[in-house]
């Protein structure tokens, strides 16, 4: 898959980072980690720049984080008319990296608090797209 | 204080929502302005910087368009992008050639016709500000990004809706004073809580609007500052700091770490602190961007923003004047205009010429034009 596989709205087609949208396809939601420095990424990169070295492993983020913030989105841009209003929230994870991403909508607005734990699982948006989003 | 890189010469058009006329037209009316009361003529200038965010234009190397309009041709003239920081980007550029020895008079022109595109082309614009790999397919947009940060302030720090709202109840009350801002109204702070959610917790009039104008300034050596004016403003502190274009990969959502940056270089350039500056004209494209900044800026400590406003210290008689021209919120927003019209004010303060809005005796002033959601900070400070 290439990386126009990924999201409601694509932009970018190639990229070293493809594999990224295989592991969604197959469930996982993965970063990157330098195999010489230790250094990790979200989002995954294939390039280490502390390290300048492209020697990178893939490790999959499965532990609930605390949600740092959130808001709800009347506008979207372009693309995204039929999805308002949606939750854009960023989580930190255990794991050492913090993702961005919605918050899914069986989780009623009022619940949504800043601090509370949640977990990110892939999506399947259509047929070829997929994504990922917060649950609880 | 250095005296070694003077600006001469400001000028801005009036923003508002459809300007009517072309980019070319309105360049030379804030050009016009600019060199108001100087004996100068295009052959004194040495090189031009215009800045803006070319997703905007049609045209595409808009730098020798409008060169050619203002008659600066065969002198060197480029483009300068930092998207909402540009023009700030293009002064530090027009600094540094002016520092450098490879000219003495320099234009920086911003500008930004908005109107240009149609809305359907600036909202797919709005959702390629972002990482477009990995935040863009989300639905990210400018007004999201400060949410976050608004949401973040008020878990941390007990910041309320209600005091980001008094930001705008100040600056509506001083662009009711500014002829050239596009909205003249004053807002209670009733108008600005009842209406509508945008990303809450912001809501439309936590907002800045997109706008047509174009801003102008002249920059000379010190030698050619004489030559040319008897009221030269000096730049005596710049910096610059960049963060990650990617929200989640930066270490605060409750503080700007480019404006923290980009403040402690410029403060160690001009050999001052916060305490020292006479008033400040800050990149409020949201009301809680004008927070963050009273903090990032060092005016505040970290978490006690909020208490400047609520008691008043930032308007024009207050402790540290903030935005007493209207600011973005009241001015509008022409991407790469706006950082020139935050230089502008600033240079009329000092030069005490800012009628109903003067700061008294103002000798030091501080301009924080921000590009993006905390993406580029440009610090610059003035004196006079």
């Amino acid at each position: 898959m290439d990386f126009g596989n990924f999201g409601t709205v694509s932009f970018t087609k190639q990229a070293k980072a493809a594999p990224f949208v295989d592991f969604l396809s197959q469930g996982k939601l993965m970063a990157t980690k330098c195999k010489k420095c230790g250094n990790k990424y979200f989002p995954p990169r294939m390039d280490c720049a502390s390290c300048r070295t492209s020697d990178m492993e893939w490790f999959e983020i499965k532990s609930k984080g605390k949600l740092l913030t959130f808001t709800q989105v009347q506008y979207g841009p372009l693309g995204f008319e039929a999805d308002v209003p949606y939750v854009l929230g960023i989580v930190q994870f255990p794991e050492g990296v913090s993702v961005l991403s919605r918050v899914s909508k069986k989780i009623p607005f009022e619940e949504i608090k800043v601090g509370m734990e949640l977990g990110v699982i892939p999506i399947k948006l259509s047929e070829e797209k997929f994504s990922y989003e917060f649950v609880k | 204080m250095k005296k070694e890189v003077a600006v001469i010469g400001v000028g801005q058009t009036s923003f508002n929502r459809n300007c009517g006329i072309s980019i070319r037209e309105l360049c030379f009316e804030a050009f016009k302005e600019a060199a108001e009361g100087l004996d100068i003529s295009p052959k004194d200038i040495d090189a031009s910087v215009i800045c803006s965010a070319p997703e905007y234009d049609k045209q595409r190397t808009p730098a020798a368009l409008i060169s050619e309009y203002l008659g600066l041709t065969p002198s060197p003239s480029f483009y300068v992008e930092s998207v909402c920081s540009a023009s700030t980007s293009g002064t530090r550029v027009g600094y540094s050639m002016i520092k450098a020895g490879l000219h003495d008079v320099i234009v920086v022109l911003g500008f930004q016709k908005m109107s240009e595109i149609s809305s359907k082309e600036a909202a797919e614009v709005m959702g390629r500000g972002d990482d477009t790999m990995f935040s863009s397919p989300f639905g990210t947009t400018m007004p999201a990004g400060h949410a976050l940060y608004a949401r973040a302030h008020m878990e941390k720090y007990g910041t309320t809706e209600e005091q980001m709202a008094k930001i705008r109840v100040k600056n509506s009350h001083y662009g009711a004073l500014n002829p050239k801002a596009n909205y003249k109204k004053e807002l209670s702070l009733e108008e600005i809580m009842t209406s509508a959610p945008v990303c809450s917790p912001l809501k439309v009039f936590d907002c800045c609007a997109n706008a047509d104008g174009a801003s102008c300034l002249i920059m000379t050596s010190a030698e050619k500052a004489k030559k040319f004016t008897s009221k030269p403003v000096w730049v005596i502190g710049l910096g610059m700091a960049t963060s990650e274009l990617n929200w989640s990969a930066r270490d605060s959502q409750t503080s700007f770490g480019c404006t923290k940056k980009a403040s402690s270089v410029a403060y160690k350039m001009a050999g001052i602190g916060p305490e020292d500056i006479d008033v400040a004209e800050v990149h409020d494209c949201f009301t809680i961007s004008e927070i963050l900044a009273y903090e990032d800026l060092g005016f505040a400590k970290p978490g006690e923003g909020p208490k400047l406003i609520e008691d008043k210290q930032t308007y024009h008689d207050g402790k540290i004047p903030v935005n007493v021209d209207g600011g973005l919120l009241s001015k509008g927003h022409p991407i790469g205009a706006t950082g020139g019209s935050q230089i502008r004010t600033i240079v009329r303060q000092l030069r005490g010429e800012a009628n109903e809005a003067q700061v008294k005796d103002a000798k030091i002033g501080l301009v924080q034009n921000v590009g993006g959601t905390g993406t580029y900070a440009n610090v610059i400070i003035f004196g006079r």
